[in-house]
């Protein structure tokens, strides 16, 4: 089971705050919408290539075609 | 004790969700899709043990082998509809979950039609 993935999701999460915050602080509010959904987009790939696997594996399991 | 293992890292889980949901929700949901999907995979992994059991009983039993991978097809899309409708049901989305739901009905119902049409088939044949 790949535990990193979820722990990399949480971080990142963890970080945008901080760094949304930061850029508000310093009145840049318009970088910090951009920063939340540039955060968004990367955990979505990863959530997207896991749920590939996750697809992908029940087709196997369950001989869906 | 895989079970320990799981409920450990999905405390863990838990505790990042409910710290980014105040700030981040949408980062927060994408978290506990992809938990969902880690233990997804490891509950499948297992799962393919108990279907080759079930494959080699029906072979004793003479079963059709096309009805057995009809019922897993189903067992398919139950699992994945459910999965998908309690994520969108997560993220606050009743309308979303409740489609999905309508769809993987429909199509469970598709599949089942053969395996009705034989059961009718018998029973017109045993009847004079």
């Amino acid at each position: 089971m790949d535990v990193n993935l979820i722990f990399q999701i949480a971080g990142l999460g963890i970080l945008i705050s901080v760094l949304n915050i930061i850029l508000k602080q310093a009145d840049k509010e318009e970088q910090a919408q951009m920063l939340t959904l540039a955060g968004v987009v990367v955990v979505l790939i990863m959530v997207v290539r896991l749920i590939n696997d996750l697809f992908n594996m029940v087709r196997s399991v369950f001989h869906l075609f | 004790m895989e079970i320990l293992y799981i409920v450990g890292f999905a405390f863990v889980v838990t505790v990042f969700a409910v710290l980014l949901r105040e700030t981040r929700p949408e980062i927060a949901l994408l978290l506990a899709l992809g938990f969902g999907v880690l233990i997804f995979i490891m509950v499948l992994s297992k799962m393919g043990d108990i279907i080759t059991v079930f494959r080699d009983l029906t072979h004793k039993a003479g079963i059709d082998d096309f009805y057995f991978i009809t019922l897993l097809k189903i067992l398919g899309i139950a699992y994945i509809a459910e999965f998908g409708a309690q994520i969108c049901r997560d993220a606050g989305e009743g309308t979303i979950a409740s489609k999905i739901e309508m769809a993987g009905k429909v199509l469970i119902l598709l599949l089942a039609l053969p395996i009705l049409t034989a059961v009718l088939e018998v029973v017109v044949r045993l009847l004079p």
